[in-house]
């Protein structure tokens, strides 16, 4: 199972960068891909909208289910992975990395520590399989 | 009468097989105050006198003679071929296409039904049909509104009434406003004031029979962000600009006119067409075509995750079913008819509702025309248009849809013709209508 | 089932060729008649084929599509029954009946439509019935916004905000409630099959608007404790909802009205036998008791001096669900139905359904499919597969037995689901069939795992590629298509 330490992880499977210059990138595991089977259309919130963590806030479909996608943190969607309106198949392919979902302004470190580190997350995982 | 096939012995084994005395023993989760109630139905009737019961209350029915009946319903050609080919067993017994790799067939037709439902209606996306136009017209403002996130629909008062009733329905659960448009004579004006809207709603015929041009409605809506649902009647749309010509936005609709029974209202389908950036709105089922592990072309039902059986309660609609042997049927009827023989359907239905209003005007009847027509027109009457219709039926007709008082024509009924109306069954209208005293327009007016 | 490529219609198109002829009208040219309307531009491109084409296009289609009178088609939930011939025949019998047309000369078809709602009441228990919704999941919309009104000529609409429906529920059911605005809460179910008593009991309060039950429910199971849910349900100010899918397990043996429900909706395609026509159409009238009978949707059939008539002025009703009266077509075949079978027919049809399937749950198990709950069942059951194997394949291979499978993956709440529901009208040996087929198919996935993942084999197609339609959706025929597919294959290989 391929969870990086450079990053947090909810336990509803998104990971959230570290903050570069108060951006937080956010996309889901590869444990949650997985489950997910062959992604193929993904839903992503509006630029410029105000979220709060725990908010449903994009929408990732495979082709027998549908999957609420939850703001890891509070802050304010600065920019949205456009490429996946062509290509979900990047979110399967590299969840971590081209597969990202959305950038998210965060005031300060304000929730940060809610979220888990990734030994925590990899039992969780571990909990579901 | 009994379908099962079991035999005493049959019944035994299966006990046996189970385990339990006897069947009553498989209902004991059921509490025996509730179980085996006193009921009293009918007697049971075999066949044959099944058969003789229901004749006598057809017979009981007009269905037969001169047909002049509209209100969005009119009798059209339908072949033979169109019934023999759409009832086949295979069709009518089929479940919902879930195993597409035994359910090529019906694919198959509904990939030709949303080929020809975007040809006709000019949009590119059809789903595999509705329950009927009144509610594929109120999915489509629902569609609006999710669309725009915005919660004010509003409707030209020549949408069919009914269909307003429906859309008033469906958005009262939500909370939702509709506004409606007043007509300028039989047609609808431009409305001034559609900010906030999410949709306007134009009929195309409308109600009264009137053609409207859709595309400054389309202009108007989309200057105020709104988008534009044409609800037509699809055996118009050979001849009448389609609505994606138009620029509409939706299109939705009833499409009996398109081969499918009157059956007394039902059932016939719904239509629900849209453009390109709405597919992921579009509520119902959909059939996509893709290719199986040899390669080989095979069509699925897709896009399911926006569907009830997935989403639950986030689902864009609580839909399930489609009316997917109706739509079928309309799909083998443009086939048999073609481009050309659906032309020759509206052409002569033109032909036949403009020579009858001339006929009526003819013989001094109060035709109300202020523009072009389609199938149907008003005829201001002397009396009240339920007693003139009731009357009109014992004079060996059937005709006068009333107009609702809401057009502010006075007593009025509308009067259909179609391809089918033969000169003899005119002539016996314009007797029955002298005859019940429908009034000459000295008399109306 | 045929293997041979069906061509689109559009692809045996030819210019030129047509079948059907409409009778000639002659007259001036529309264009002038129709001056002053905005015109079509474009043709639409339909079909032109002649009329042999045309027969031997949905002929071959035909063979492509699996059906109840081909083989068994054990679809849980779905009551995929014989669909008698004679109804077909009774439906045509008022096929030409304009819905508009005067009252007076549709007193026939008034008074069979007045029998009907007549018959729908007795069986259900209920007050009053409505046979205008399309489809279930239409029946269920007008019957929660039913509720939702009533609660609003209370007072209690602002405060009821909840419906309650098990974790086993048809996905309608909370579709539905949250169409009419409510907040779906979810109750799970026991270690015995029937919904958790004790959770449902908690999940109540003063701001639940409704209760939302299958009975049987979708696991087949009977809630043999439905009186005291009610009266925990009716305390509390709440209504119950009866979903109406799986009747015909109990048709004329027990009825919803006595356990308490308040309203019900019933699919007339499943135990009234109407045709399911490959999705639809449905039917779901929906039956209240006299406290809900104001708010039916409008209009009303009723009966006074002058006959059968349709009353419009309703009032505190919610409205029009759908224009004219509902599937009429339908109508006829359920009140066919009902009237050849009377009520021992009907109580015969769900004593058979519930010995067949708890003789196929047995032979099932006997083959390795055990079922989820140890336990007799009602009308269905949910089994599954021997260890190690995949419900999916299981269900492919069944394909190549010739034989329709099982309800798969639902309900949510048991693995691996098979939800298995024969039906009265099939056969024991049908059902010995069915099971030894099951029994081959678990010896095939040991004896040759490969051909058990690669099946089906014999079908018209093969395992097709719903991520590629899903990822991008070609949802019509264009010339441009066929390329696009072909270009999409080279891509893969």
């Amino acid at each position: 199972m391929n969870i990086p330490e450079d990053r947090n992880y909810a336990a509803t499977h998104e990971w959230a960068s570290e903050p570069q210059d108060g951006i937080v990138t956010v996309g889901i595991s590869d444990f949650a891909q997985d489950q997910l089977g062959d992604v193929v259309f993904v839903e992503l919130p509006e630029v410029g909208a105000a979220v709060d963590a725990g908010d449903a806030v994009a929408v990732v479909e495979s082709v027998k289910t549908a999957s609420d996608i939850y703001a890891p943190l509070t802050g304010t969607v600065e920019e949205v992975n456009d490429d996946l309106e062509a290509a979900p198949e990047r979110i399967n392919e590299d969840p971590y990395g081209a597969g990202w979902l959305f950038r998210l302004r965060v005031e300060g470190d304000d929730g940060r520590d809610e979220l888990l580190d990734a030994d925590a997350y990899r039992s969780v995982c571990e909990e579901e399989a | 009468m009994a379908y099962t096939p079991h035999t005493d012995d049959d019944v035994r084994r299966a006990l046996t097989t189970i385990g339990v005395d006897d069947v009553q023993a498989l209902f004991a989760s059921v509490p025996a105050e509730l179980r085996d109630p006193s009921l009293s139905l009918a007697e049971p009737m075999d066949e044959v006198r099944l058969l003789d019961h229901l004749r006598d209350l057809a017979d009981a029915d007009a269905s037969r003679g001169p047909n002049f009946l509209g209100g969005g319903v009119r009798r059209h050609f339908i072949p033979a071929v169109t019934r023999h080919l759409t009832f086949q067993s295979e069709f009518v017994t089929a479940y919902t296409p879930y195993q597409a790799e035994v359910s090529q067939g019906m694919l198959q037709a509904t990939f030709e039904y949303q080929t020809i439902m975007s040809e006709l209606t000019g949009l590119p996306v059809s789903n595999a049909s509705m329950y009927d136009g009144a509610s594929a017209v109120a999915e489509a403002a629902l569609l609006a509104m999710r669309t725009t996130r915005r919660e004010r629909v509003v409707a030209s008062r020549g949408v069919h009434p009914e269909t307003r009733q429906v859309l008033a329905t469906y958005l009262d659960a939500l909370g939702a406003t509709l506004d409606v448009v007043d007509l300028g004579g039989l047609a609808t004006p431009v409305p001034a004031d559609l900010a906030d809207a999410a949709c306007l709603i134009v009929q195309n015929p409308n109600h009264l029979g009137r053609i409207e041009n859709l595309e400054p409605f389309a202009e108007a809506a989309h200057a105020a962000g709104a988008l534009l649902v044409a609800a037509v009647d699809p055996i118009s749309l050979p001849l009448l600009q389609a609505p994606g010509e138009a620029g509409a936005d939706v299109a939705a609709g009833d499409g009996q006119t398109l081969g499918v029974p009157a059956q007394y209202g039902g059932p016939h389908f719904g239509f629900l067409v849209v453009g390109e950036r709405l597919i992921r709105q579009l509520p119902g089922r959909l059939v996509g075509q893709t290719s199986d592990v040899d390669g080989r072309r095979g069509f699925v039902l897709t896009l399911q995750a926006r569907e009830q059986h997935i989403r639950r309660a986030k689902a864009k609609s609580n839909i399930c079913s489609n009316h997917q042997l109706t739509a079928l049927m309309a799909t083998v009827n443009v086939a048999a008819l073609g481009p050309q023989g659906l032309r020759e359907v509206a052409t002569g239905t033109v032909r036949n509702a403009y020579a009858l209003a001339d006929r009526l005007e003819r013989e001094g009847f109060d035709v109300v025309r202020d523009g072009p027509f389609f199938a149907e027109f008003p005829l201001r009457v002397a009396r009240d248009p339920n007693d003139l219709r009731r009357d009109l039926h014992r004079a060996g007709v059937r005709a006068g849809v009333p107009v609702p008082v809401e057009y502010g024509l006075g007593p009025a009924v509308l009067l259909a013709a179609t391809e089918l109306t033969r000169p003899d069954e005119v002539d016996a209208l314009v007797a029955a209508l002298h005859a019940v005293g429908a009034g000459r327009a000295e008399a109306v007016r | 089932m045929s293997g041979h490529d069906a061509p689109l219609l559009f692809e045996r198109s030819r210019a030129g060729r047509r079948a059907a002829r409409p009778p000639r009208v002659d007259g001036p040219p529309v264009e002038e008649l129709l001056a002053g309307a905005a015109l079509r531009e474009v043709a639409p491109k339909l079909p032109e084929v002649s009329e042999l084409d045309l027969v031997r296009h949905f002929t071959q289609l035909a063979h492509r599509q699996f059906s109840i009178d081909g083989n068994v088609y054990p679809l849980g939930s779905c009551t995929m029954k014989y669909n008698p011939k004679v109804h077909e025949d009774a439906a045509m019998l008022f096929a030409d009946l304009h819905p508009y047309q005067d009252p007076e000369s549709a007193q026939g078809i008034l008074s069979l439509l007045g029998g009907l709602q007549h018959d729908l009441e007795v069986l259900t228990g209920m007050d009053e019935v409505t046979l205008q919704p399309a489809a279930g999941a239409h029946g269920e919309l007008a019957g929660m916004l039913m509720i939702r009104a009533y609660h609003r000529a209370a007072g209690e609409d602002a405060q009821r905000r909840i419906v309650i429906v098990p974790d086993a529920a048809h996905g309608t059911n909370p579709a539905t409630a949250s169409m009419v605005g409510y907040d779906v809460v979810e109750v799970p179910t026991g270690p015995n099959g029937e919904m958790d008593v004790a959770a449902f009991e908690a999940a109540l309060s003063p701001e639940v608007a409704a209760v939302m039950l299958t009975n049987p429910s979708t696991l087949g199971i009977f809630e043999s404790q439905i009186r005291r849910i009610a009266d925990a349900a009716h305390a509390v100010g709440a209504q119950l909802y009866y979903d109406g899918a799986n009747l015909n397990a109990i048709v004329g043996k027990a009825r919803p009205g006595d356990m308490g429900f308040d309203v019900v909706h019933l699919n007339l395609h499943k135990t009234f036998t109407t045709p399911h026509g490959g999705g639809g159409p449905g039917t779901g009238p929906v039956g209240v008791k006299e406290h809900l009978a104001p708010y039916l949707p409008a209009p009303v059939l009723t009966h006074g001096d002058d006959g059968w008539r349709w009353d419009e002025d309703r009032p505190r009703s919610i409205g029009r669900m759908r224009s004219y009266y509902g599937n009429v077509g339908n109508l006829v075949r359920a009140y066919a139905y009902i009237r050849t079978l009377g009520l021992d027919g009907l109580r015969d049809v769900a004593e058979k359904a519930v010995l067949n399937a708890n003789y196929l749950r047995v032979r099932m198990a006997e083959q390795g499919y055990p079922s989820a709950y140890d336990r007799s069942c009602m009308h269905e059951f949910v089994a599954r597969p021997p260890e190690g194997l995949r419900t999916l394949d299981v269900a492919k291979a069944l394909l190549d037995e010739g034989m329709h499978p099982m309800t798969v993956y639902f309900p949510l709440v048991v693995k691996e689901a098979m939800m298995v529901e024969p039906t009265e009208t099939e056969s024991l040996e049908s059902l010995d069939a069915y099971a030894e087929a099951l029994g081959r198919i678990r010896e095939l996935a040991v004896a040759d795992p490969e051909a058990f993942a690669a099946a089906p084999r014999t079908t018209p197609v093969r395992r097709l590629d719903e991520v590629a339609a899903a990822r991008r959706p070609v949802l019509r025929w264009s010339p441009e298509t066929h390329e696009a597919i072909s270009g999409r294959e080279d891509e893969a290989g």
